[in-house]
């Protein structure tokens, strides 16, 4: 039953990290590829960690507890490191494609 | 007197929990060590920490953070679907939030709860702190993005931070 | 069912690495760079999650708690210097 768990959050995390990635590579201009890193990716270590939290857990010496801890740094700062990209790029006025709405002002 | 010794009653606590959760370990000693340093730290740092936290209604706080939770993961899945489909189809736009929120710590709660959450990021405060840009992958009808940000994230901040 | 799991994660993880890199190299814009820097920063500490799990040793998160700290402060430094032309004001 924790196996399969274990398994499950593992092979989530691995896939919403591939996908994000994959937004990164994919998607056509700065303000849409900043979508998938900073959610996707997020999510996707998350899993990971709290995987690895059962997973040492169950193999004894007592609760393994500490993953929560890059967990909740990575869900403090990715947000913060996404802001300060956007900001970033509309500083140096980069081109949107597909995208006639919305005048940011500076 | 207690705020003198005490100057933030909720650091002290989590200070200790991060202690804790470091050594991976909740042996008496490092109780006692991680209790110490969550005293000692907002002590020295005072002058970093003018103004008090003041949250109004726990309760309410930890419902926010669980709504918060809950829509991670949702918009995880939607954003994932909509890097996998044709990005042609995409309708990504620059959204004007104004805000209703004035202090500092609920502005930039509500900034990284817009981050983690359906497809949008913010990207600007206004000189003025009366707008924050917010970028939307897919939007094709800003105005809900915007109302639905309001109801769901702002009000409740509001809620907890200020005066009601 | 793990020994079967965790190949196949980390080929998934390795290949978002790999189109990290595609992308720092080709990025048209600095901002690009840096935003591929930062997820490449959040991939390795997947990486590292993942080798702990596969080794059965928990020395690794140490590393990755330290990945996490400067890819932090390195690409808000980045974007620091982006935005004002400087890092220390």
């Amino acid at each position: 039953m924790l196996d399969f768990l274990l398994s499950f959050l593992i092979l989530a995390g691995a896939v919403f990290t591939f996908i994000g990635s994959l937004g990164l590579a994919r998607l056509r201009d700065f303000y849409t590829r900043l979508h998938g890193p900073t959610k996707a990716t997020t999510l996707g270590v998350g899993c990971l960690l709290i995987a690895s939290s059962l997973y040492f857990s169950h193999q004894g010496n007592g609760v393994s507890l500490h993953e929560i801890l890059i967990t909740l740094f990575l869900f403090i700062t990715a947000p913060v490191s996404a802001h300060l990209l956007a900001k970033a790029a509309l500083h140096q006025d980069l081109p949107r494609v597909n995208d006639r709405r919305g005048h940011p002002r500076d | 007197m207690s705020l003198r010794l005490l100057p933030h009653p909720l650091l002290t606590p989590m200070l200790a929990g991060i202690w804790l959760l470091l050594n991976n370990s909740i042996a008496p000693g490092q109780i006692l060590l991680g209790t110490l340093l969550g005293w000692l730290i907002p002590l020295f740092t005072l002058r970093f920490w003018p103004e008090a936290i003041r949250i109004r209604h726990p309760w309410r706080m930890l419902r926010f953070f669980g709504v918060v939770l809950f829509d991670i993961v949702t918009a995880n899945l939607v954003v994932a679907m909509r890097i996998l489909g044709r990005p042609e189809n995409l309708r990504p736009a620059f959204i004007e939030l104004p805000l209703d929120l004035h202090s500092d710590l609920a502005i930039s709660l509500l900034a990284n709860t817009i981050c983690l959450t359906p497809g949008t990021v913010s990207a600007q405060l206004s000189q003025d702190r009366r707008t924050l840009l917010v970028h939307a992958l897919d939007a094709p009808d800003p105005e809900a993005v915007k109302a639905s940000i309001k109801s769901r994230y702002e009000a409740p901040l509001k809620e907890v931070f200020e005066t009601c | 069912m793990l020994s079967l799991v965790i190949p196949i994660a980390f080929a998934l993880v390795a290949g978002a690495v790999a189109m990290n890199f595609w992308r720092l190299l080709r990025g048209p814009s600095a901002p690009d760079r840096i935003l591929a820097l930062d997820t490449l920063y959040v991939n390795t500490i997947a990486l590292l999650v993942l080798l702990g799990i596969h080794l059965g040793s928990a020395l690794y998160f140490e590393a990755a708690l330290l990945i996490a700290l400067m890819g932090f402060v390195g690409t808000v430094a980045l974007c620091k210097y982006l935005l004002r032309g400087d890092i220390i004001e």
